[in-house]
């Protein structure tokens, strides 16, 4: 990294100030940031280029998206710390206008990947270089839009468009198989003619050299709350807040295992 | 009003900018602009959510996208998807819904559009069009290419009688002069009420204005003039009242202390009957046919 910090320095420092935003914020929301957030890195910082462009259909892992954003100098901390406030453009799903890093308000599920098939549709009309990547939720796959969007991206074969789903396997009020059968979702995608990856959402390497790859859809398998013990595959992370012994909790679990991984590296 | 539509946008085919997106509609009529344009014309199957929101990106890369069904699939069905990825946004997508009010007649309610403009206007940022002759579609694309902002653009049958001799496109426009009472029209249906009343004697003949589009410049001062002098206006619109453009122009007259002793307002009523036909038969069950129009207007102003 240009500033010094390696890339696991930025994913630590991430993961820490997500918790923070969140706790002094006194939002939820929290689970389902976790579980995006290494995608999110790995697309900014390894994956992007300058015209490329990503479109955060799982809103409400806005925070995630925020601070990613402010990992690459595009939203400066006196802006994050307005996350959730009264007068903030930094509202809990993303704003349509202000954060010029940000092409579009999400939050209703399931019209992201519409969006981005525009985009990508657009960039092949006009002869135009680069990429749309497009991160929905598994929960997301409910809408019917999300099927409209994956029928029309494959007959008009944007192969510039790389949609990424974060399966972590919950959902609002219930589990992802439980509520609206998802799976086998990869055999799915790969029906209507979509080449799919699956990779395991929080290894960096195998998730960042996946959308490199060429893939059209790339189902990262993620936990809701990554890294935080109490938060870990748990439903109710989607919407709680964090009291003050839970953040202090999640703060030495994930610095702990900062300090564990690091020590196994080395 | 659908073939002067797409010839008019045929001829605007060579803008590198233009891309027409349709809900699989457009047999027997859209064919030619799908020749013209190539890969720029996309049929986007059934699936008006998806066509909308892919309107909404091709439009964030600067091109310039017009979406196209039958009004009621049009806005109806993907009204989340105008409002967060067009409306929000304000991005300039062109949303063409053909037969707006009772226009696909038998085919019954789930095809009309009796509330499409008001809850349209609901939302931020977007203008409606309503070409009341062919002549204004003509005028109408031409400008639409230069709208900054999401546009409805509701079609309708055009209904321009022989005898009518019509003033340049203006969004407010008086068709007929008379020392009667004061009418105003939105849409198609002002043709056949403007027919009507030609035929009227100078006195009793209304003063008839459209309007075309909403949400509406200020009025003209002929306008506000005839209100005046008649003390009373009637409005119609193949609309329902809630949202319509009779609601809009009381409170506006409200506001401006410009409001006649006398308002009335004919607006679309569903299904009276619970029976269904043509467009004229649910104009004449609601009082939206010349006949009805005139006869309240006339004897009661």
């Amino acid at each position: 990294m240009s500033d010094g910090r390696s890339f696991d320095d930025i994913v630590r420092e991430a993961r820490l100030r997500l918790l923070r935003m969140h706790y002094e914020s006194g939002v939820g929301h929290l689970g389902g940031n976790l579980s995006a957030l290494d995608i999110l890195l790995c697309a900014y910082h390894q994956v992007l280029g300058p015209d490329d462009v990503f479109i955060l259909s799982k809103g409400h892992a806005a925070g995630a998206l925020y601070v990613t954003l402010s990992t690459k100098g595009l939203v400066t901390d006196d802006e994050l710390r307005q996350f959730h406030k009264d007068g903030t453009l930094f509202s809990g799903h993303p704003p349509p206008s202000g954060i010029a890093a940000i092409p579009f308000a999400t939050g209703s599920l399931g019209h992201g990947l519409s969006l981005a098939s525009g985009m990508a549709l657009g960039k092949k009309l006009k002869g135009e270089p680069g990429r749309v990547l497009c991160l929905t939720s598994d929960g997301e796959w409910n809408e019917g839009s999300c099927w409209e969007a994956l029928a029309f991206l494959v007959t008009h074969r944007l192969d510039n468009l790389v949609l990424i789903v974060d399966a972590n396997g919950l959902q609002g009020f219930g589990r992802t198989e439980d509520v609206l059968r998802l799976e086998p979702l990869a055999e799915k995608f790969a029906g209507f003619g979509l080449r799919t990856i699956e990779v395991d959402g929080h290894n960096h390497e195998a998730l960042s050299r996946a959308l490199r790859g060429g893939a059209g859809a790339v189902i990262a398998r993620t936990i809701k709350g990554k890294g935080v013990s109490f938060m870990e595959d748990r439903m109710e992370w989607h919407y709680l807040p964090l009291k003050e012994a839970q953040y202090l909790q999640a703060v030495r679990e994930l610095e702990g295992a900062c300090a564990t991984s690091s020590a196994t590296r080395s | 009003m659908r073939n002067v539509f797409r010839d008019s946008l045929v001829a605007q085919a060579a803008r590198p900018e233009f891309v027409f997106l349709t809900g699989d509609l457009g047999f027997m009529a859209l064919e030619p602009l799908r020749a013209a344009l190539g890969a720029r014309f996309i049929n986007a199957g059934v699936a008006e959510q998806n066509m909308v929101s892919v309107a909404a990106g091709l439009a964030k890369v600067g091109l310039r996208p017009w979406a196209y069904s039958i009004a009621p699939f049009l806005y109806a069905r993907p009204f989340e998807q105008i409002r967060n990825d067009v409306c929000f946004h304000d991005l300039p997508v062109v949303l063409v819904g053909n037969g707006g009010g009772y226009g696909y007649g038998v085919m019954g309610g789930t095809h009309h559009a009796l509330g499409d403009y008001g809850a349209l206007l609901t939302l931020p940022n977007l203008r409606v069009f309503i070409p009341a002759f062919d002549e204004d579609v003509v005028v109408m694309v031409g400008r639409l290419f230069e709208e900054p902002h999401p546009v409805y653009l509701r079609l309708g049958v055009s209904e321009k009688p022989a005898s009518l001799g019509l003033p340049p496109y203006a969004p407010w426009r008086r068709l007929v002069r008379g020392n009667g009472p004061c009418l105003l029209v939105a849409g198609p249906l002002v043709g056949a009420i403007a027919g009507a009343a030609v035929a009227l004697d100078e006195e009793t003949r209304p003063n008839i204005w459209v309007l075309s589009e909403l949400p509406f410049p200020p009025p003209p001062p002929e306008f506000h003039a005839d209100v005046r002098r008649a003390d009373s206006l009637m409005v119609v619109e193949e609309h329902v009242a809630a949202g319509g453009v009779g609601a809009m122009l009381a409170l506006h007259l409200l506001g401006q202390g410009q409001a006649p002793r006398r308002f009335r307002h004919r607006a679309a009523l569903g299904y009276v009957s619970g029976r269904y036909g043509s467009q004229q038969f649910h104009r004449h069950e609601c009082g939206l046919d010349p006949e009805s129009v005139l006869a309240d207007l006339i004897t009661t102003s």
